[in-house]
């Protein structure tokens, strides 16, 4: 029997990957926190996980880089982004709310070091099967 | 690697926080130097923050560039002392229309955002740091 690292790997592969470009956003948000007009962004992380995972199971899918390109059905593995609408908007047009953005970012990091334990877990059990200790 | 972007973004952030911090000490510090003429007379100066849109960094997250500094508007501060050393032919002296209440405020949220920014670098380092050990014993 032969041992997939696909599956092994489960879905904490994509969802680091997810994670670690919400983290980018998150701090493109903290950094700008004082830049007029800035609008705050994020992503629904829940649905574009399971956007990831449905594409990266399923059938294989065309890259679509060119505006003349065709997507394969299902259009192509991703997410939506979206503006956050701030508790209290400021004069400037700035819709960053600090606090709430400081908040994300860390619950995302904390879920992040979680994603990663468990890869770190998985792939330790394989080094300890494969030296068979 | 889209790890190494928010190295950047917070890297940007810290430098445009840091212009405000200088340009907040420089209209601090020159709050009461005066002068002889309004021409001559030191102005508040403030940068203006605007997000930058690069390539390098992807088309969802952006960091912040400094637009560039303004002087500003507001008038200037006059006052009547015949006596002064730098009192114009009416006896006027001309003092920086700096408000250091504002500065002090202006000072305390620069400090705070780059903190922030700091530790957003922080963290990120630790999650990196963790995925490079991934799997070592």
């Amino acid at each position: 029997m032969g041992i997939s690292l696909d599956r092994i790997l489960g879905l904490h592969e994509n969802a680091v990957k997810l994670r670690s470009q919400r983290t980018e956003i998150l701090a493109a948000n903290i950094a700008n926190a004082d830049t007029p007009g800035y609008k705050a962004r994020d992503f629904d992380f829940k649905q574009a996980l399971a956007s990831a995972q449905s594409s990266s199971q399923g059938a294989i899918r065309l890259q679509v880089t060119q505006p003349g390109h065709i997507a394969t059905a299902g259009g192509s593995p991703g997410f939506e982004m979206m503006y956050s609408t701030p508790m209290q908007p400021s004069i400037d047009g700035n819709t960053v709310d600090l606090h709430k953005e400081k908040a994300k970012f860390t619950q995302n990091a904390m879920e992040q070091q979680v994603s990663l334990t468990f890869l770190d877990k998985k792939l330790k059990g394989l080094v300890k099967v494969i030296r068979g200790e | 690697m889209s790890l190494f972007n928010i190295f950047d973004i917070a890297g940007s952030g810290m430098s445009a926080q840091m212009v405000r911090l200088n340009t907040t000490a420089s209209n601090i510090s020159n709050a009461d130097t005066v002068s002889s003429s309004v021409d001559q007379t030191y102005r508040a100066r403030h940068p203006v923050f605007a997000t930058a849109m690069n390539e390098q960094m992807g088309r969802q997250a952006a960091g912040v560039e400094v637009k560039g500094i303004v002087e500003s508007n507001a008038p200037l501060r006059q006052q009547y002392s015949p006596d002064h050393p730098m009192a114009d032919e009416r006896g006027y002296v001309y003092f920086p229309n700096v408000n250091v209440v504002e500065e002090m405020a202006n000072m305390m949220s620069a400090s705070r955002s780059y903190e922030t920014n700091v530790q957003i670098i922080n963290t990120s380092k630790q999650l990196m740091m963790k995925t490079l050990r991934l799997g070592s014993t």
